[in-house]
């Protein structure tokens, strides 16, 4: 399977409009509700990454795990223009403790 | 006594001891499989740890530089600038077994093929802090694909971990406790019944040898009184 696919970003303008100038796809939201119908209709389509900024992913932890177990889109958190928020640090420690069933790192 | 309804035979007594060694067999295979997946799995999570504090790290330094940029110029200047890019990115997609699990593996390809190529205005409009931050953006971005890759490979590799987890606790705590109580109950049961067969047998010959006792004993009666008589 090689087939091509996108990646797109979802966020607030000011945090996705430098990923416009690399060419990957931007979607800007300006809340949770908007981001959620992006990564519903996105993950129908050929996307494979799509990077949300955590300001947006905090409300929508529904919609992650949902696509957590799915090959494709891998949704991977990344920080806003206002900072990280340690959502995404904490995500890796939420799948260490589903894995293990203890943290222990 | 799990299940009630299992007949005391010898066959069911083989199907059952077959049960078990499948049983015990895949409990152990499946105890490997989960060893591994939980070494390769911490390896990967490490990574993706050092990784995601670099890339937010990387990231707030670049989200800066654009604040800059916007500083030095006006937003729909930024805008205008960006909103058409010159650069588009494809990504194909791989898929790597690892102990079963399938991983992304991602790889993609730039439309324009130099790096200094990428910003997607012209210079004359534009102030210097712009380019510097989308060339470090473009430096992120690469670093931020791997950790997809990798974050996407640790959530995929959690849940089949998980699910091995649990297919082997079962195995161990539940299915393979049941099958040997089933096992020593029909084997109970079995013996139970030769022994009710052994002793059956023992008073059917004391009956017998009572009776050919008794025959006897009549017999000589017999003989006795008309010798006598």
């Amino acid at each position: 399977m090689a087939n091509t696919f996108s990646i797109a970003v979802i966020g607030d303008w000011d945090s996705v409009m430098g990923f416009k100038a690399l060419g990957l796809d931007t979607y800007p939201a300006a809340n949770p509700e908007e981001a959620r119908g992006i990564i519903d209709r996105l993950a129908k389509e050929d996307c494979a990454v799509i990077y949300l900024t955590e300001q947006l992913a905090v409300n929508l932890s529904d919609v992650i795990d949902k696509y957590k177990d799915e090959l494709k889109p891998a949704i991977i958190l990344i920080p806003g223009k206002d900072g990280s928020m340690g959502i995404g640090k904490s995500d890796i420690q939420r799948s260490i403790e589903r894995a293990v069933g203890a943290d222990i790192l | 006594m799990a299940n009630v309804t299992i007949s005391p035979t010898r066959q069911e007594l083989t199907r059952l001891k077959g049960k078990l060694r499948t049983a015990r067999r895949g409990h152990k295979l499946l105890k490997d499989k989960r060893d591994e997946l939980m070494k390769q799995f911490l390896d990967i999570m490490k990574e993706a740890k050092a990784l995601r504090n670099e890339v937010e790290k990387d990231l707030e330094t670049v989200y800066g530089s654009f604040t800059v940029a916007s500083a030095l110029m006006s937003s729909e200047a930024i805008e205008q600038a960006l909103i058409y890019p010159k650069q588009s990115v494809e990504l194909t997609m791989k898929f790597k077994n690892v102990m079963s699990v399938n991983v992304p593996q991602y790889d993609f390809h730039t439309k324009t093929q130099s790096d200094s190529d990428i910003y997607p205005y012209g210079f004359a409009a534009t102030s210097g802090e712009l380019d510097t931050a989308v060339d470090a953006l473009g430096k992120v971005f690469l670093k931020m694909l791997k950790l997809a890759q990798i974050e996407k490979a640790g959530q995929l590799m959690a849940e089949e971990i998980e699910k091995t987890r649990r297919r082997v606790n079962a195995l161990e705590y539940v299915m393979i406790p049941n099958t040997e109580e089933s096992i020593r109950y029909i084997t109970m049961k079995l013996d139970e019944n030769e022994r009710s067969a052994t002793t059956r047998l023992m008073k059917v010959k004391d009956m017998i040898l009572n009776q050919a006792i008794q025959e006897r004993r009549e017999r000589d009666e017999r003989a006795l009184a008309a010798r006598e008589g």
